[in-house]
């Protein structure tokens, strides 16, 4: 094997973590395009675990540090931020090897933070480092190195030449540093694709090394174009390497207390998961079918909520697909195991045709986004997707939601055949759109490059290039803050719309999902209450992205008497489970905190990223909207499958639907329900401890302790008197 | 008439928490029922518990998604 050029070098005395952390983080610099390669290591202060614990707090307060006002996403000043958190890489509680990645998104403009399952977090951290801060663009492609066994970093010129898609990166690189097989599983790599040149919506592929099948598997931080920013860095991979790996190795403080939680949680999930949400059979594709019968499957860009040909992508028929009876954790002790994978799966188009692959997922957010939204009910092809945009470097779910835009604006005509290249992109199409995927992947014509930048800016191009009328498409456009939205369907869900379009980064799942609690529970009937769970549960979902869990060990598996012991929301928030996190964290850190204490930790990171996207010319109340597709029907044939129902709404609004046509009874359901999300914005903020504007008040920075001059001075700037409740 | 979740629906002789989860089309395994303010044991009771007239049932679902 060619050996790589060395083009800097530098060696370093690892420090063992203790108490979860080895309070010392690396900042690597790839220079300007000069070649000026540096390397350096940085304290951890006690404020910044005291007030950003780890993970994203801390990619966060480094990026803060890092950029100005006027970074732009592709500037050298940007940085891609790694870090796991203090729990991060215990093996006796499952879901903890979850790695955060922090940057300023081409996509939405502002911070993003992404996160992977993978060994790099863990091994990270094993190496040395609390964080990892990779800043500057470099003059050639590199492939950079952290050497834990060795304390050594390198940055290496990239010997890949021909095929620098994922699969190909990660398997040779996995090879190329490990001594012998059974070292491979001590590497893990970070890479993206090819397509990362041309879209907004590259994603990074964690991997970690499977001795069972014998091959790399990848865990993608899909969201928000990570992979994009580590491309423009001229970053082809990182690579991080540590052979000594224990259940100690965290420095715990209470290794007795981590073994008793964690062997609890073990038992539920070995007693519990087979009759509750089968994760270690099929993973979070358990969903397909509930969410058809409850209307919230994304069918045809949201415009439905179900479709008659479910029983295709039922789960079913996707754990046949998966090979059973492997444990598909993605970090040790991860007896949840839902990193599903196939078994050898022949490719049937693209450059790898023909060839065998193992193939991780689909997970649900793939299932549903390259399926049901894009009108595919076909497993095979929906795998197929998944395989190559994981290759390439794409998103799924962006990529899923976007193509569902892209097609019904094709359905509608406001693109024609004349200007997707020939490509005959209807609903459910399945050779023209996988090929509009390998297109992206080589930004092979004008329109997959356009599409390739995102819904967003397809608004506008396809407006300004191809006459398509913008006003539809800002009807229909499934996008907030320039993401766009994952694969549920939240019209008839009040707090929902808050759970999507009143969020840090834009419409994605992982701050609330309130759909079953305000849709078919009933539990939140004021907007006070939606208000309450819209500020609760962001919050505790926050608090894993600051440790370095995974979320689903939370509340995809519980104890047996959860539904009995608890009722209502308290049922919800699965206490038992939330002691444990309270337990572990304890027992990692020595530290003494309340489960109340967990949500303030959140709410301070909470508001400072609020806070962050303010000082990029973002944060405001007019960052946060909805579009109309997400409150309701805006076509005759979106009313028209539920017409009682709908009219049923309009009644409850005080609005007599008897004797207008759909069309009216759509505009009046349309202007009720963007009156509904005005309230709720407002009672929101108001409970987030903001100001009319969206604006953290300088009230809520004081009470957090993250009222730093710089945060106090751009709030004072940004704060008017009429925007105050 | 029972109510499920504040929605009245007709109550008929015999009825069980099946009865209504299938009339409701509810079926995510992880839910909890209480009926009256009582919690109904385990999910292979759903088909033997009955379901009184006028009785206040809750289905409640749990969390789910992402």
């Amino acid at each position: 094997m060619e050996r790589m050029k060395v083009l800097a070098e530098w060696s370093y005395t690892p420090v063992q973590s203790r108490l979860g952390y080895t309070r010392e983080t690396i900042w690597l610099g790839l220079g300007k395009g000069d070649g000026d390669y540096r390397f350096e290591k940085r304290p951890v202060s006690d404020d910044m675990i005291d007030k950003f614990i780890g993970g994203r707090g801390f990619g966060l307060r480094l990026l803060w540090d890092a950029v100005t006002p006027d970074t732009k996403w592709n500037d050298p000043e940007n940085e891609i931020v790694i870090s796991g958190g203090p729990i991060c890489g215990i093996t006796q509680y499952p879901g903890a090897g979850k790695c955060y990645s922090v940057f300023l998104s081409p996509l939405t403009e502002q911070t993003y933070n992404s996160n992977a399952g993978g060994y790099f977090a863990p091994l990270l951290k094993f190496s040395g480092f609390d964080a990892l801060e990779l800043q500057g663009k470099s003059n050639v492609e590199v492939v950079i190195f952290i050497d834990g066994d060795n304390g050594r970093v390198q940055i290496l010129e990239s010997n890949i030449k021909d095929d620098k898609n994922a699969y190909t990166v990660t398997e040779y690189l996995h090879e190329y540093f490990a001594e012998d097989e059974k070292d491979k599983k001590n590497i893990s790599v970070v890479s993206s694709g090819e397509a990362a040149a041309y879209t907004y919506w590259g994603c990074m592929n964690f991997s970690f090394y499977d001795p069972r099948r014998k091959v790399a598997r990848l865990k993608q931080a899909g969201r928000g174009g990570g992979g994009t920013v580590l491309h423009d860095k001229n970053v082809l991979a990182l690579v991080v390497k540590m052979s000594h790996v224990s259940g100690t190795s965290t420095g715990p403080a209470d290794t007795t207390t981590l073994s008793r939680v964690g062997s609890k949680l073990h038992k539920e999930i070995r007693d519990f998961d087979d009759v509750q949400c089968r994760m270690r059979t099929v993973g979070t594709a358990h969903l397909n079918e509930i969410m058809n019968d409850y209307d919230l499957l994304p069918v045809h860009n949201y415009k439905f909520g179900r479709h008659k040909d479910i029983a295709n992508i039922h789960s079913d028929e996707y754990t046949k697909r998966f090979a059973q009876g492997m444990p598909d954790g993605c970090w040790y002790g991860c007896s949840l195991s839902c990193a599903k994978a196939t078994p050898p799966f022949r490719l049937a188009t693209g450059p790898w045709k023909g060839r065998e692959v193992i193939v991780d997922g689909p997970e649900y957010e793939t299932a549903a986004g390259l399926g049901s939204n894009i009108g595919v009910f076909d497993p095979e092809w929906t795998i197929e997707a998944n395989f190559y945009a994981d290759h390439y470097g794409i998103d799924t779910i962006s990529l899923g939601t976007g193509i569902a835009f892209v097609c019904e604006c094709y359905g509608l005509g406001l693109i024609t055949r004349e200007n997707t290249g020939g490509l005959e992109l209807n609903f459910g199409n399945k050779a023209d759109i996988m090929e509009l995927i390998h297109r992206m992947a080589l930004g092979a014509d004008e329109f997959s490059r356009t599409v390739a930048l995102g819904t967003r800016r397809m608004k506008k191009l396809f407006a300004e290039k191809y006459g398509a009328d913008r006003r539809v498409m800002e009807d229909i456009a499934m996008e907030g803050q320039g993401l766009e939205a994952s694969e549920y369907r939240c019209q008839e869900s009040i707090a929902q719309w808050g759970g999507y379009f009143l969020t840090l980064k834009g419409p994605q799942h992982d701050e609330a999902w309130l759909i079953f609690m305000d849709m078919v529970n009933k539990q939140l009937p004021t907007f006070e209450d939606k208000a309450e769970a819209l500020f609760y549960f962001p919050n505790f979902r926050l608090w894993f992205s600051l440790v370095g869990l995974c979320k689903l060990p939370w509340n995809d598996i519980e104890p047996e008497d959860n539904h009995t012991k608890y009722k209502g929301i308290d049922a919800a928030k699965v206490p038992e489970h939330v002691q444990n996190y309270v337990d572990i964290y304890n027992a990692v850190t020595g530290k003494n905190v309340t489960k109340d204490d967990l949500i303030t930790m959140s709410e301070r990171v909470y508001n400072f990223e609020r806070i962050f996207n303010l000082r990029m010319g973002k944060g405001k109340r007019t960052d946060h909207n909805c579009p109309n597709r997400g409150l309701g029907p805006v076509f005759e044939d979106e009313w028209n499958v539920r017409p009682e129902y709908f009219d049923g709404k309009l009644k409850e609004a005080g609005v007599e639907p008897d004797g207008m046509n759909v069309r009216e009874k759509i505009a009046k359901l349309q202007e009720y329900r963007r009156g509904q999300w005005e309230h709720l914005v407002d009672a929101v903020y108001k409970r987030r401890g903001w100001n009319r504007n969206g604006i953290p008040t300088l009230e809520t920075v004081r009470r957090l302790g993250i009222d730093y001059p710089d945060v106090v001075e751009l709030l004072e700037k940004n704060l008017k008197p009429e925007d105050a409740f | 008439m029972i109510k499920v979740n504040g929605e009245e629906i007709p109550w008929h002789e015999g009825m069980t928490v099946q009865n209504i989860l299938d009339a409701k089309n509810f079926t995510f395994r992880m839910i909890s029922v209480w009926i009256n303010e009582n919690p109904v044991e385990r999910r292979e009771n759903y088909n033997s518990t009955p379901v009184p007239d006028g009785a206040e049932v809750e289905v409640v679902h749990m969390m789910s998604g992402g």
